[in-house]
């Protein structure tokens, strides 16, 4: 393309249309390659996003749906009509030219049919049944979800849900800000090798204490209530301390000193110094600790027993192992249990996105 | 009078510490806040751990009724003949050299091609992240059915093409590899922690490599895989550990007993039902004991070996 446009200029600068030419070439293979990345990532991206759309529009199908036409995302449903009291599907048929919209009512040999139109119910007409094709239109079942939530108390199941979730969070967040702040702010001995050992907790599966907590809770009268889901958030978890220590100790220091000779003591100083500055990261990992006791099926499944008494995940459990064969159903409630999340993660991408650099990358 | 303001009410209360020095203070300050979690961790950490420790040594059952006996190292002899135990660290070894892997490599890849200044990058980072956020019991169901033999979509899929798929969830041979796909569905939380670590290399290394004349495929093996090391060791180390406490999706697919022919009996789906199903806490303790002990060596693994691949910034200032 340079050689043509302009010899002369070619001639001229020879050393300068060199590189021209060769930045060009760079750039035409670094647009190649974006163009792929770009591709490689949109196909990925449906890839992923399929089973998605797949739960939901399960969740909006009726059993016949998703008998006759399991593949098609969106629920779609035969056009009939009454002819001499009997349902018969619609056919959008090509008639000399003209579309009409006609009621197949018998299937006659040879590949034909025999159609009617429903205004003029007395002329039958004989069509081969391959010009015709069924009308369809779009038919999504919303009771569904009035049908799988009056069969199973998921009202209870969010009740104690909801109890558990944000139970835990005011004392994961009440606990954890304090001993961060006891970490971040303050020199004592024995300080560093203690907050070692609290990460080396982080590699601690909770398998391993289970059986005694468990027998703990048991001795107290726990097992089979929500407390064994809340209390142990009221003192403190590795992964939370950390990543708001780590945010903390971004703080400058030079506040505290002002606040100090303003007065304040070192709670004060936590109360209206420090908290204030560190809202995004309590706003972090209370979004964590929401996705956590909300997916969580480990515990309640040790601890609680009687069904009154079920978390979301629980119940969803148990409704699939007795409706397994109501697909339709158990879709409509599992979409039910990921609207939260979803959510969350779309109004609040920020915070995740910040609690994991805070966290995963000075780790 | 004087006294009176000297000392408020609010202070009597602390009145022990008037002779204290001020760093005896700070450190006092520094122990109450940090009370919560020595109280938790002795409590629910390190006072369990000593009771099960005492535990896997006796023979306590749990609906027996009765106290528990002394039983020396019985319960860890019967479990390593017991053909269950070794099935589910079989298991287990198995799902983790298929899905840490894999996944690893993965979340990698797609983290370095949303790094790249592409057309609508927010809205792929979103799209990769999203199923990570969504993990628990609906996800799992979701899954389950689409790994269904007869009804699922993925078999049906495979029809349009004249192929007859396996029953995924329902053959042995197929489980786990099931179990993988699913894994990889959420690999975008592994994904973001990547795209942090790579947004947090500074652009002056690539510059310095460019000036001397390093090319694409070499500032990647020389700036990028370096300083992406520690994440990738951060990575590794919380994934062979969830493997080890992998539950939700073992026993949605497989119930406490791993089926089909306990090709899904995950080491803790086994702890859990030696605890819970035959109330043996004798047994299940010495399981649980050797699951922290496996762990530790596994990490201590790593640790060792990160010595040689994991690159800390740190280091080269050190040897300065």
């Amino acid at each position: 393309m340079a050689t043509i446009q302009s010899s002369a200029a070619l001639e001229a600068t020879p050393p300068q249309n060199a590189l021209r030419r060769f930045q060009l070439g760079m750039k035409g293979t670094r647009l190649i390659l974006h163009v792929i990345t770009t591709f490689l990532l949109a196909l990925g991206a449906v890839v992923l996003m399929i089973p998605l759309l797949y739960m939901i529009s399960m969740a909006f199908k009726s059993p016949a749906q998703i008998r006759t036409d399991p593949l098609n995302l969106i629920p779609m449903s035969a056009l009939t009509v009454q002819i001499d009291g009997r349902s018969a599907p619609m056919h959008r048929v090509k008639l000399d030219g003209v579309e009409r919209e006609l009621a197949l009512v018998r299937r006659a040999p040879g590949g034909n049919a025999q159609f009617v139109d429903p205004a003029n119910p007395e002329e039958v007409l004989l069509l081969p049944l391959a010009d015709a094709e069924p009308i369809r239109y779009f038919d999504p079942r919303l009771t569904n979800f009035q049908e799988a939530f009056t069969t199973v108390p998921f009202d209870r199941y969010l009740i104690n849900t909801l109890i558990v979730t944000f139970g835990g969070m005011t004392g994961m967040l009440i606990s954890c800000t304090l001993v961060a702040y006891g970490f971040s702010r303050f020199r004592a001995p024995w300080l560093n090798v203690l907050f070692l050992v609290l990460l080396s907790t982080i590699m601690l599966p909770r398998q391993v204490t289970i059986i005694p907590t468990y027998l703990l809770y048991n001795a107290l009268g726990w097992v089979d209530t929500l407390l064994p889901l809340i209390v142990p958030a009221f003192f403190a978890n590795a992964y939370d301390v950390f990543l708001l220590r780590q945010f903390f100790m971004r703080i400058p220091l030079d506040l505290d000193d002002a606040a100090k000779i303003d007065g304040a003591n070192s709670f004060q100083t936590l109360l209206y110094v420090i908290l204030p500055q560190a809202r995004p990261a309590l706003i972090s990992v209370a979004i964590f600790h929401f996705l956590y006791a909300w997916n969580d099926f480990y515990e309640p499944m040790i601890f609680l027993h009687t069904p009154q008494n079920w978390t979301m995940a629980i119940g969803l459990q148990s409704f699939n192992a007795l409706y397994s064969t109501n697909t339709h159903l158990v879709m409509a409630a599992s979409v039910v249990m990921i609207i939260p999340p979803i959510l969350l993660f779309f109004f609040a991408q920020r915070f995740f996105m910040q609690g994991i650099v805070i966290t995963g990358v000075k780790g | 009078m004087s006294q009176a303001s000297n000392t408020p009410p609010k202070r009597s209360l602390l009145r022990f510490m008037d002779g204290w020095s001020l760093q005896k203070r700070e450190a006092a300050a520094a122990y109450v806040y940090i009370a919560p979690w020595i109280v938790g961790f002795l409590i629910f950490t390190l006072g369990p751990m000593v009771v099960s420790l005492g535990l896997s040594f006796t023979d306590y059952r749990t609906i027996a009724g009765r106290a528990p006996n002394f039983v020396g190292l019985d319960n860890y002899l019967r479990m390593f003949n017991s053909p269950d135990f070794w099935q589910s660290l079989r298991v287990t070894v198995t799902f983790a050299a298929m899905a840490l892997p894999s996944g690893l490599v993965l979340s990698f890849v797609i983290a370095i091609l949303l790094n790249q200044k592409i057309p609508f990058v927010n809205v792929w980072r979103t799209i990769y992240f999203l199923p990570s956020v969504l993990a628990g019991v609906a996800v799992t169901l979701l899954w389950i059915l689409i790994f269904n033999p007869q009804i699922g979509a993925l078999n049906q899929f495979l029809a349009l093409f004249g192929i007859r798929g396996p029953g995924w969830l329902t053959d042995p041979n197929y489980a786990l590899l099931s179990l993988t796909i699913m894994s990889l569905w959420g690999i975008g939380g592994g994904m973001i922690i990547y795209l942090a670590g790579l947004q947090g290399i500074p652009t002056d290394l690539y510059d310095a490599a460019k000036v001397d004349g390093a090319n694409v495929v070499q500032r990647f093996f020389n700036v990028t895989l370096p300083m992406m090391t520690p994440v990738l060791f951060y990575n590794l180390v919380l994934g062979l550990i969830g493997t080890f406490s992998y539950f939700t999706n073992a026993f949605l697919v497989g119930g406490a007993d791993g089926a089909p022919l306990k090709s899904t009996l995950f080491y803790n789906l086994n702890l859990y039902r030696t605890a819970f199903r035959f109330f043996e806490m004798g047994d299940a303790s010495a399981l649980a004991w050797i699951m922290f002990v496996i762990i530790l060596v596994l990490t201590l693994l790593i640790f060792r070996s990160s010595e040689i691949w994991v690159f800390y910034e740190g280091e080269l200032r050190g040897k300065k």
